[in-house]
Order: structure tokens, then sequence, then C-alpha cells
């Protein structure tokens, strides 16, 4: 069964100077679409995977699907009804079904709050019972009942993300939006909070959407990925597909671009140029200039998303690249 | 300073052994370590407690005029009066009131203005600085425009501005009892400005913050985000304008009172007290105006001192 | 064997505080050849880029050195005035750090920059050093060097800003390069291209690199032997695939555990139970005791300083068997 549906999604931001620069110094405004048609289904209890370097969009898209941030053009589903369209009651019933957890674990809790109350906000907010709520969860992520009373800094960076989860759990959510949950964490730390989001899935049925510039993270979790360049998804496949037989150029550089543990002496012949500047992105597909096997039709034209074996690319000589 | 929540005290509230832990803190390590801050500290809890305590120190109660005696007027200081043999440490004045009684009460009236005005000058600008930095938009630029204006204004002149307004309006009979809230009014109208700027700057930087958009994502209301997330991580800086600001306020009281539109002369204020004393000066009776201006500059001091030492305390990048 | 360009031995830092007496590092030796590079690795609050401060003589105050040598190139460099060691560090060591930004004055073109350190420390003129400026810029593979040095740091995009920064470096031609964390802000394409560019020059100019990092996986690709350092201690040294592929200290084994791999597929990630103790309550013996499957008694009580063990060096009684 589907759980998020998204459709066509688009956010343009406006970047512009304030409105009497802009007069005085004779600019026109400046628009950065951060995200450009965007379409993709999660399906219900598996982990579907944004990736994507600075400036693809990913954290844009994480921030639309749960609500913090109103599409320019296009739709979330969660569950059948659209987040921006949804009455009242139903707007709060969709809240409590989604929750997020963030990138930093020092900012992403409140400095001056109790463990206990950061916690149960989410069902305190909405009147609900919280009576050893807190202590519950703690448990459950790793942490001890006695842990409630105390204050985030007296904790380290990782037991600080595991708070995090815990206030993801409290009001009982079936999405979860993980916006590079550990890059902010050492390596044995993150292990830590990987293997404690798995064991959570298993346990609760959960659904994730995972956003992560990291591909080892994200070939470890995920059911799914979407690969996103400058704001566009340009493959979608299983990680085993994708890891294994990469369709789109730019997926394909990611891959051999990545530091592997067990390249030793490994001589990369480092991929060319940088991301354009999203404000003026390349015309047709936007990864043209940097594309060893790009032609004419590529900078005139974008490339559709359309379905290839298990997967979806958009690229016109898809799979061509050896 | 117990006007005002301490951050430390804000963090550890409902906390059994807060007073322990407040004692072993970073911050309360620094303060044992500054004489500096222990001795301005020491200063203006003296003064603080003495305006208090007022009525059961002062040898007489200047503003009874059955206990006065006018044959006691011009006493100088620590010797006998010539005609009732009565001695009184810091003299008196043309009325025959002990200058040291006075003090204590004018500075009663002083430490009431400053602590109020600043009071009524940090929820305006605490309330205005968290809309125009989290709603931003035309709250903010209004807002903010505002303060910009006033700020071109000296402050004193807008309290003058204010009070005279103030005076136009109020009938003559209600004048005497009004003055002092007009004062407070007038002060705190032309302060609210420092709050305001610190205030939405802070509250800039904090509504970025992951914690304020988790509390959004579970559906709390902008007030309630204000009120419980931001407020609280907000308060250090306010702390500290806070301290310099009522040293500025008592001040500026003193400037008001001295210029004949502040506390009236039966309720006297220690900017009242140095503009009487003022027309005694080159006639001899140099204690009148001595004292209160002596009481006046270690009070502003003092709490000056305070506020400089607060703000490196608290101010993390000189950590 | 020649003199190594650096020499690390016994190298200790100590912070006093309120609390007592801090050891952010703590008697840590290791020397780096000519032309190689060697990373060093740690989680946050292992002292590698204290390690790094020290022997730069770049310590912020209270922090100092509290026992140890540095020698460059078989010269003491710890014992240093500050007025010495500024000339060393520009002339004999060459930085990289983390956030280029922070090493570029932003009101300078980067070829008044570039120019400035070389006039100082090449001893020639303003036309030479300018043209050795381009050279420098061309190097790192700026392209167009000629027409871009007249611009200013906010021009560039920040990999081409890291690699000015290597630039500046490398222009008066050190013996040893120090970069701490130089592609943890880069993307990873971009960071492709600065490791590609920092071993090609270590390649080329023949100078001592020490790499300071948390990524694994960046360490793997570009050094040639690696350090893993845990709470200021040094665990394990020795060639990269050695350290990596068969690691003796337990430390090191739990993280390779901890590192989703790809040929790991999906199975649970082995995990390292709890954190990395602070640097105020180090636990007695060895460090990383509380936390290791082997600890035993001893290592509760006494800490194995490094043992020569294969090709590379490890602070553990129980090494891990090679698998």
């Amino acid at each position: 069964m589907t759980l998020v549906s998204i459709k066509n999604l688009t956010r343009v931001f406006d970047v512009s100077k304030p409105w009497l620069n802009r007069v005085i110094e004779r600019l026109p405004k400046r628009m950065l679409t951060a995200v450009s048609d965007v379409s993709f289904d999660i399906e219900e209890r598996s982990v579907y995977a944004l990736v994507g370097e600075s400036g693809s969009g990913k954290s844009t898209i994480g921030k639309m699907v749960v609500g913090l941030l109103k599409p320019t053009e296009g739709t979330v589903e969660i569950d059948g009804t659209d987040l921006m369209k949804a009455s009242g009651s139903e707007i709060d019933r969709i809240r409590s079904d989604i929750q997020m957890i963030f990138q930093d674990p020092f900012a992403s809790l409140n400095p001056r709050w109790k463990v206990r109350n950061i916690i149960t906000e989410p069902v305190a907010a909405r009147g609900g019972d919280t009576k050893g709520l807190a202590e519950k969860l703690l448990e459950q992520v790793g942490l001890s009942a006695q842990d409630a009373g105390k204050f985030p800094h007296e904790f380290s960076g990782g037991q600080r993300q595991r708070i995090c989860v815990a206030r993801a759990l409290a009001s009982e959510p079936r999405l979860i939006v993980c916006d590079e949950p550990t890059s902010a964490l050492d390596v044995s730390v993150q292990a830590q909070v990987l293997n404690l989001m798995s064991d959570l899935r298993d346990e609760f049925g959960l659904t994730y959407l995972f956003i992560s510039h990291d591909l080892t993270v994200v070939q470890h979790m995920a059911d799914r990925i979407g690969v996103l360049y400058l704001g566009r998804l340009v493959e979608e496949a299983t990680p085993d597909e994708l890891f294994s037989n990469p369709q789109h150029p730019y997926t394909k550089m990611l891959i051999e671009a990545a530091p592997k543990m067990d390249g030793y002496g490994r001589e990369v012949t480092p991929p060319q140029g940088e991301i354009p500047d999203p404000i003026n992105p390349p015309t047709g597909c936007a990864y043209h200039p940097r594309c060893p096997i790009a032609i004419a039709r590529c900078s005139a034209e974008r490339p559709p998303l359309a379905t290839k074996g298990k997967g979806r690319v958009a690229c016109f000589r898809a799979g061509e690249m050896t | 300073m117990t006007d005002f929540p301490q951050p430390d005290a804000v963090k550890q509230a409902q906390d059994p052994g807060r007073m322990s832990r407040l004692w072993a803190s970073d911050f309360a390590y620094a303060f044992r370590r500054s004489p500096v801050a222990i001795g301005a500290t020491a200063v203006v809890l003296v003064l603080v407690l003495a305006a208090i305590f007022a009525p059961l120190i002062a040898p007489h109660d200047p503003f009874n005029p059955a206990t006065l005696n006018l044959m006691n007027g011009f006493t100088p200081p620590g010797t006998p009066n010539a005609f009732t043999g009565d001695t009184f440490w810091l003299g008196t004045d043309d009325q025959g009131r002990d200058v040291f009684s006075t003090i204590l009460y004018g500075l009663r009236i002083s430490l009431f203005v400053g602590f109020s005005a600043v009071l009524l000058a940090l929820i305006i600008g605490v309330t205005l600085g968290l809309i125009a930095g989290y709603a931003g938009g035309w709250a903010e630029t209004i807002i903010m425009r505002v303060a910009d204006v006033q700020l071109t204004f000296p402050a004193i002149l807008v309290a003058m501005l204010i009070f005279g307004v103030a005076k136009g309006i109020t009938p003559p009979e209600y004048r005497n009892q009004m003055a002092i809230w007009v004062l407070i009014i007038a002060i705190g109208l032309s302060d609210w400005v420092q709050f305001a700027r610190v205030v939405r700057g802070a509250t800039l930087v904090e509504k970025n913050k992951e914690y304020v958009q988790a509390a959004r994502l579970i559906g709390r209301t902008g007030p309630a985000i204000m009120l419980r997330h931001i407020l609280p991580n907000v308060l250090s800086p306010v702390l500290v304008i806070a301290t310099i600001s009522l040293a500025l306020a008592i001040i500026a009281e003193a400037t008001l009172s001295f210029l004949g539109v502040g506390a009236p002369p039966t309720q006297p204020s220690l900017g009242t007290l140095i503009r009487i004393g003022q027309g005694f000066l080159f006639s001899g009776e140099w204690w009148i105006l001595l004292f209160p201006s002596i009481t006046l500059l270690a009070l502003a001091l003092a709490v000056n001192l305070m506020g400089d030492w607060l703000r490196d305390a608290l101010n993390p990048r000189l950590k | 064997m020649n003199t190594p360009v650096l020499s690390v031995d016994a190298l200790s830092v100590e912070i006093p505080t309120r609390h007592g007496l801090l050891k952010p590092v703590d008697q840590v030796s290791w020397d780096i050849a000519k032309g190689e590079i060697l990373g060093v690795v740690g989680e946050s609050g292992a002292g590698k880029s204290m390690t790094g401060n020290a022997v730069i003589g770049l310590l912020d105050r209270p922090a100092r050195i509290s026992g140890g040598q540095v020698r460059l190139n078989g010269t003491r460099i710890d014992n240093l005035t500050p007025a010495q060691m500024r000339k060393v560090r520009g002339k004999q060591i060459g930085m990289v750090f983390q956030d280029p930004l922070t090493s570029l004055n932003p009101l300078l073109t980067i070829g008044d920059q570039l120019s400035e350190t070389i006039e100082t420390h090449l001893a020639v003129g303003r036309t030479e050093a300018r043209k050795r400026a381009i050279a420098a810029l061309d190097e790192v593979g700026i392209p167009a060097a000629k027409d871009r040095i007249d611009s200013y740091p906010f021009e560039f995009s920040g990999g081409m800003r890291q690699r000015v920064v290597i630039a500046l470096a490398l222009c008066a031609e050190p013996s040893l390069i120090i970069a701490d964390e130089p592609t943890t802000a880069l993307d990873v394409s971009v960071q492709a291209q600065v490791i590609a560019l920092l071993k090609r020059i270590c390649r080329e100019r023949g100078a001592a690199v020490m790499l300071i990092t948390h990524d694994m996986g960046v360490i793997a690709e570009t050094a040639d032997r690696v350090a893993v350092m845990y709470a200021g201690r040094l665990a394990e040294i020795g060639p990269v695939a050695q350290v990596l592929g068969a690691p003796r200290h337990p430390y090191t084994h739990g993280l390779m555990g901890a590192t989703p791999l790809a040929s790991k597929g999906r199975k649970r990630l082995a995990q390292i139970p709890g954190a990395m103790p602070r640097l105020g309550a180090l636990p007695n013996g060895c460090a990383f005791h509380p936390r290791c499957p082997k600890a035993q008694d001893k290592c509760k009580s006494d800490p194995r300083p490094t043992v020569q063990d294969g090709a590379g060096r490890a602070a553990c009684w129980f090494p891990m068997e090679d698998a």
C-alpha cells in the first residue's frame, strides 16, 4: 500500500534582494527552483531514501512532506489526503502520523527544557495523556527512565539523537522523515543510531523517508533510493540495482567518486566540473555540461523520468555509459 | 537582581539541589573569582536593602511634618544643632529634614522608578522583538522602523516629551500623585528599543534552529512557540541589557527630576534632592548636595559594573 | 633510511582547568617520511586536531605542550619562540583547514595573498612572485588561472576555494603539509577532486602530508599509513591496508564493523557500546577498556604503550587475531 504519494512537486524560492535595493540597483527578481517536478511514491513499512549533493533539494522535499513548507506546485498526499487541502481535524490526525528527525542533535532539542517535556510535547500539544510516556520511550531508545529529569546539555550527541527519536515516536506516527539523521555523529555512534532506527521500524511498522548525502548509509538503510540532482529526480531504483547497474551517468559518477573503505590506493579519475548555480540551471538535462556521454538533444530537452526495468531514470542515453 | 529570572535559575527551576548546582556552575565560579562583580553586587545589595527597609533604618520620617523641627534647618554633618542640640550624621536641609533619611527615602523612589521603568521597557521590548523576529514581514518592518525613528532622538528628550504630554492631559489635582507613574511610563517608553532589537536578533537565530521546526511540525501555534520555546532561550542577553538599562533609567529619572519635570519635592527622589541641594552649594551648605550625589553615583556605577560583568560572563564567545 | 620530514616523539598536550589537568594529547609518537601521506583518524574528541595544532605551534591558550618533541627535518620546533615558529610555519609547513573561507582574507584578491606569501618566503620580486602565483593556481587545477588571479575569494565556489587554499599552502614550497579535515565541507564529487589533487601534489613535490579526518573512506583511498587515535592516545598505527583490513586494536576493529559497507549488505552493523569518554573523566588504564569486548583486569589498571606489531604498532594487551 502506498502511504505517501508525491506528484509533480515543485518549490521555488524568491532569493531576490530587498525591494528597495532591487529598484535602486535595477536588478531583476531572482528565483531559485529548489525542487522541480518531482514525483514518487513511498510504500507503507518501507524505507525510501533521497540521496544527493548540496543543492539537490532533498531537504526541501522533506520539509514539504511534513508540511513545514508549502509546495509551489504539485501535491503531497499522505494516506490519500493532501495536507494543504485538508480540514482542521484531518490535519490534526495527519500531523500525529508524521514526525521528523533532524540533522543537528544540538539544535533540535530546546536547551531550556527537560527531556521529559521535550519527548512528550507532541502528545501534550494535543492534550493527550503523557503520564509515564517519556520514561517508556526513553527505555525503548536505549536510555534510562531517570534521564527524563535531565536537560539536553547533559547528553552526548548520540544520546541526544536517541532523545530525538523518542520524541518522534511519542505520537505513534506512521511516517518519520529523517533529514541526515547521522551526518553529525561519529561512526561508532552512527552505527548505534542506524541499528536503533532499523529495530524500531520492525517493531512499530514504521515508514521512513531517509534523506542523506552518504551513499553507504543510504545503501545500508533503504528499500528504494531516489537520486536527486539540482532539484530533479534523475533515477530511482532498489539499492541492489542502483549500485550494481546505475543507469544515469550522474548516479554512476556519484557511486564512483564516493570514497571506499576498502579502496586502498585506489586511483580515481575525479569527476569533471562542479554543481552549477541553481538560480541559472543548465537547459535541458541539468547534468549535461558535466556528462561524458551528452548529445545535442540533452541540452535542448529535459529528459522525462521513464520506467526502465524495475526502476525509473531520466536520461536519453540511460544505461549507455560503461 | 531578584526581579529578573537568572538563566541558571530558569534552567534549574524545580530541581532539588538547585542551589548547590548553581554554586558549582561556571557562572557562579566566574562570579566568585571577580572582585569587581562581588564589590558591585555588594554595593547594589546594600543600597536596595536600605531602600526597602528605609522606614526601619531612617532616624526620622522626612515626609511627616509633625516630626520636623524648622529650628534644625541647615545643621552641618556630625555637629550638634546650635538651638536644639540634635546631631545629624549627614546634616539637615533648609527645612530641618535629616539628609540621611531623605536619601534613604529618595533611594526608594529612584529604585522603584528605575526597576518599574525597566520592567515596562522589558515587557514592551521583548514582546515586540519576539513578534518582529518570529513573524517577520510587515510586522517586523513596522516595529523596527518605529524603533529606528525613536533611536534618532535622545532618550531623555523622548521621556520629556512623553512626560509633557502626560502632564497636559492629567487633571491638576492628581498631578503630584501621578508624577511617579508618568515618570515610569516616560522612561519605560523611551527605553524599549534596545530590548526589541536584541530580542529580534536572538529570535532570528533561534527560530531557524531545528527544535523550533520540531514544535511547528507538531502543530504548535506561533504564540506558543514564541513564549514556550524561543523566549527562554533569548533571556540571557535580555538580562544583561536590563541591568545596564537599570543604571540608565536611574540616571534618566535623576535627570528629569533634576530638571524639575520628575518626582515632586513632596516625594523627592535622588534627582530631586540633588536639584534642591545645588541651590545651597554656594551658600556653604555643601552636604545637602554632596551626599545624595555620592549615593546616586555609587548606585549607577555599581549597577553598570554588574551589567558589564554579566555581559562578559554570559557571552559564550569570550569564554 | 633518511631523516623523516616530521618526527613526533611522545608528544603530550595539557590544558589546566578548574576541574583539574586535562590531557587531550597523551604520549603520541609517529614519523612521516618524504612523499608519504599519514592519515590521522579518530572520532570527535580523539585529539587529532589538537595534535595537528601542537605540531604547528598553534595551540590556543591555556593548552600547552607538556612533554615530548616535534622535529621537522631533524630540527626541534616545539621549543621555538612564536616569532621563529611563524617563519617555520609559512616556509616549511603548509596548512589546509576544513573551512576554506577562514583561511583566505576576504578583502584581498587571491593573487595578492599568493604573491605576498611567495615574496615573504622565497625572496623573489613582485613580477616573479606573480608568475609563480599563476603557476601555483595552474598546478591545483584552477581553469584560466591568468584571468582569475585578480578575483576575490567570494567569487570562487567552495571546491575552487579549497584549491586556492592548497595553492596557498604549497606556494612557499613546504616540506610538510598539514591538512585538517580538508574535504569535510565539500560534496562527494568535489571531494574526489581535492583528494586526487592532494595525492598528486604529494607524489610530484615529495612533500610529507599529515591528513587529519574522521572519514575512514577518505583515509583508505588517500593515506599510505594510518594512525588511529582514541581519547588523546595513539591506539594503532601502520600501513593503511593492514590497519583497516586486519586491525589489531579492538577499537579500530569496532570502527570498521560500525561503518556501513557495500560488501556487508544490509546486515546489522556491529556496535561499539557507549561513547568516547570526556577528557575530564578518562578511565584508568586503557581509555578504551569500558567499551572493549576483550578487556581484562589488566586493561583497567595499566595502559599499554604502543608496541611493534608486524609493520605497525598497536597499544593493546590483547590485540585482535588475524581473521
